[in-house]
């Protein structure tokens, strides 16, 4: 369950001020499944960053349960992202250099989960998104659809209560697309994860509970 | 984790590894290789030193040599007097020989009574006295033919003899052929032979000089010289006239250098025979320890103001010649072109890794917003740069053993002159006159080899670390300052 109250977020550059995001209001259920659309510069990726504890908003409260997300110290939101959160981003953003298996692996680390469960764990989550006979490719040796499904499992292994997901289908192809779409709407059937995707795609935005727009920093919803 | 993220990264980023490493290296051999040879030549400097001065000496004590003082024997070479009947005229002409026992040019002597103000002085553990000669022979036909002896005999002359030039200055003979040695003789207190020059000879033959032989024509020959006069223990040379017993020869402890001199004799009789009665020219002095040679050094130099006492550090300073010319190039050009290509491969590893730090911002990024803390990303980063260092270091390692190994096997010989035993700072003064005998300095043959020691070792290793430490530090510094929001980035 997400609360955000009054949350501003604004960036000075130089002489001018940024306001990314005005004073928004809102709360998601834990559980459901919403995409946010907007324009691009409307404050999507902005957003996604405050619900992510990647960044704290300038004014303003934003709590995940009861975590305060906004008043909590650097080593504090990096403990969330590390248990409660789960990212996947446009561009995969997997490590060239670590094989599929590795990169799932990766999650874990920051846990301290022994070597033997995190492999175990991350074959297990490699055979959810259906890439076991992938496991020691690195990801220049797989397609764009799988690699998205690498980051797929490697948001899911640490079993997230949320999913947040920045344009997942952006870099992919129509049928490529469906497929991820698919995978991570039964993820969010099947563990009661809480999901929201920033898309531009309207296919995509249709699958969800609840659509959100977002335009110069201001949240509607959308019926 | 940790280990397989550091392979993989270095593995899959190997030209990066490979710019640093190579950097690394050279620079470390280089050092190594800079850094043995100074040892090397360090080495051979207290070889040097030792030959001449004696393995337990630790102050040395000598009387500066003021300009050279009419009627002082400073004049412009030996003087030989021939008188009437020291001529032999046969059929031919007049064939001289001559031989003169001196006090080497350049060199003062003083009252030996300063031996017992040394001993009297606190923490002075042993000394003893020694007087330097030079035994100048003249053999010479006056005037035709000349004879095939002269050349003959010059060949003759060891090391330390400096065949001398002196035949240019014969014009007056009118083409008569003369050859003048010269011979390097110490007078050393014979009852003493932990300290002074004998002390870092062992050995060869026979006997050394005992307490037996005080007042003895009795001599010890450097077995080199021996070898190439073809002279053995029993025979009979001459020193300024008198036959001397050849009772032993000797050869350095120091594989590296020769002997101080040539012969060595009874003081006594070294002073009698050169007229230098009660005379000495240096003292060498034990102190009773390492730690009190300063203090030591400043009691003697109380006690004696008109001599000049040295100790071993003073005196490697005098020892020039090629081996002084590699003692400074090595510390000077050799210390600031390690020093420059040091910091140019520490330059070049900070460079790349903070170009990689960059190259990787939404890599580190990503690993932030999945929980990654700080601290463990610039532990890997600074993992990845100590392993690179590592890895240069050793290449710099192997590369260095063999640069060492291409100089011992050259191994280049240095040519070495040491100021004579009187000649303490600014003894140099004596030879204002320039005459040929200028040659009575102890001149040493050291081959130069470049050791290879733990400290070389340890070194090369610690340098590796250090540019690895330095690179990953600075490289970490700036990948914990990347936001975890870099993440989200859209791809370029
Ligand atoms: N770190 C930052 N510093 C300064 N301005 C920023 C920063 N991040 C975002 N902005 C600005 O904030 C506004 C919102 O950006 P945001 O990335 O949230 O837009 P978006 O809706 O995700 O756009 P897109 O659809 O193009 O991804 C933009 O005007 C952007 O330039
Ligand atoms: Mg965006």
């Amino acid at each position: 369950m997400y609360t955000l109250e009054n949350v501003s977020k604004t960036y000075r550059q130089k002489e001018r001020t940024i306001h990314a995001l005005k004073d928004v209001s809102l709360s998601i259920p834990t559980g459901q499944l919403v995409a946010i659309q907007g324009p691009t510069g409307g404050g999507k990726s902005t957003l996604l960053q405050m619900l992510g504890a990647l960044d704290r908003p300038t004014t303003g409260r934003i709590s995940l349960g009861e975590a305060d997300l906004s008043g909590m110290p650097d080593a504090k939101l990096g403990r969330m992202r590390a248990t409660e959160i789960g990212f996947v981003f446009q561009g995969f953003n997997l490590i060239p250099t670590l094989t599929a298996q590795e990169n799932v692996e990766t999650a874990l680390e920051p846990l301290g989960v022994p070597a033997e469960e995190r492999r175990r764990r991350a074959t297990a989550a490699l055979e959810s998104v259906g890439l076991a006979d992938r496991a020691h490719h690195v990801p220049s040796e797989l397609s764009g659809g799988q690699q998205q499904r690498v980051a797929i499992a490697r948001a899911l292994v640490k079993e997230p209560d949320v999913l947040l997901a920045d344009e997942p289908t952006g870099n992919l192809d129509e049928q490529t697309r469906d497929e991820i779409m698919d995978l991570l709407e039964g993820l969010h059937r099947d563990r009661g994860l809480t999901l929201v995707i920033v898309t531009h795609d309207s296919a995509v935005a249709r699958r969800a509970e609840r659509r959100l727009h977002l335009a110069h920093g201001t949240v509607t919803e959308r019926a | 984790m940790f280990f397989t993220y550091l392979r993989r990264e270095l593995a899959g980023r190997r030209r990066q590894t490979a710019i640093i490493a190579v950097g690394m290296a050279l620079a470390i051999a280089l050092v190594m290789i800079v850094d043995a040879v100074s040892t090397g030549v360090r080495d051979a400097q207290a070889a040097v030193l030792e030959s001449v001065y004696g393995v337990g000496t630790d102050l040395t004590i000598s009387q500066a040599a003021g300009p050279p003082e009419e009627g002082e024997g400073g004049g412009p070479g030996v003087r030989f007097e021939f008188g009437t009947d020291d001529g032999e005229t046969t059929d031919d002409g007049t064939t001289l020989s001559n031989s003169r026992l001196t006090v080497d040019r350049g060199t003062s002597t003083f009252d030996a009574s300063v031996l017992d103000t040394v001993q009297g002085v606190d923490g002075v553990a042993a000394a003893s006295a020694t007087l330097s000669l030079t035994n100048v022979t003249f053999d010479g036909d006056l005037p035709e033919p000349p004879t095939d002896q002269a050349a003959g005999d010059q060949a003759a002359a060891g090391d330390g003899t400096m065949p001398a030039p002196g035949e240019g200055g014969g014009g007056g003979f009118g083409g008569g052929a003369f050859d003048v040695t010269s011979v390097t003789v110490t007078g050393v207190d014979p009852a003493a032979d932990a300290i002074g020059p004998l002390s870092a000879v062992e050995l060869a033959d026979g006997r050394g000089l005992d307490s037996g032989h005080t007042g003895e024509y009795v001599a010890v020959l450097d077995a080199e010289y021996a070898t190439t006069e073809g002279v053995a223990v029993g025979d009979t040379i001459d020193l300024g006239g008198t036959g001397f017993e050849v009772v032993g020869t000797v050869a350095s402890t120091s594989a590296d250098a020769a002997t101080a001199s040539n012969a060595y004799i009874p003081l006594d009789v070294a002073q009698s025979l050169s007229g230098m009665d009660g005379l000495v020219s240096d003292i060498s002095v034990q102190a009773a320890s390492a730690s009190d040679i300063p203090a030591v050094k400043a009691d003697l130099e109380e006690a004696l103001p008109d001599q000049t006492v040295s100790t071993q550090e003073d005196l490697a300073a005098s020892v020039s010649g090629s081996l002084g010319s590699a003692s400074s190039l090595i510390s000077s050009l050799g210390l600031w072109l390690s020093i420059a290509v040091l910091a140019a491969a520490f330059l070049i590893a900070i460079l790349f890794t903070i170009q990689g730090v960059t190259r990787r911002t939404r890599e580190f990024g990503t690993l932030k917003a999945i929980g990654w803390s700080n601290r463990r990303i610039v532990g890997q980063v600074a993992g990845e740069s100590l392993v690179q260092g590592l890895i240069g270091g050793a290449a710099g390692l192997a590369l260095g053993f063999i640069g060492i190994a291409v100089i011992n096997a050259i191994s280049p010989s240095l040519a070495t002159t040491s100021a004579p035993m009187a000649a303490g700072p600014g003894g140099e003064g004596g030879f204002g006159g320039g005459g040929p005998f200028a040659a009575t300095q102890q001149s040493t043959e050291v081959v130069l080899s470049a050791p290879v020691t733990l400290s070389v070792v340890a070194m090369a290793v610690g340098l590796a670390v250090l540019g690895g430490l330095l690179a990953g530090a600075i490289g970490g510094w700036r990948a914990s300052r990347l936001r975890p929001a870099e993440a989200l980035r859209s791809v370029a």
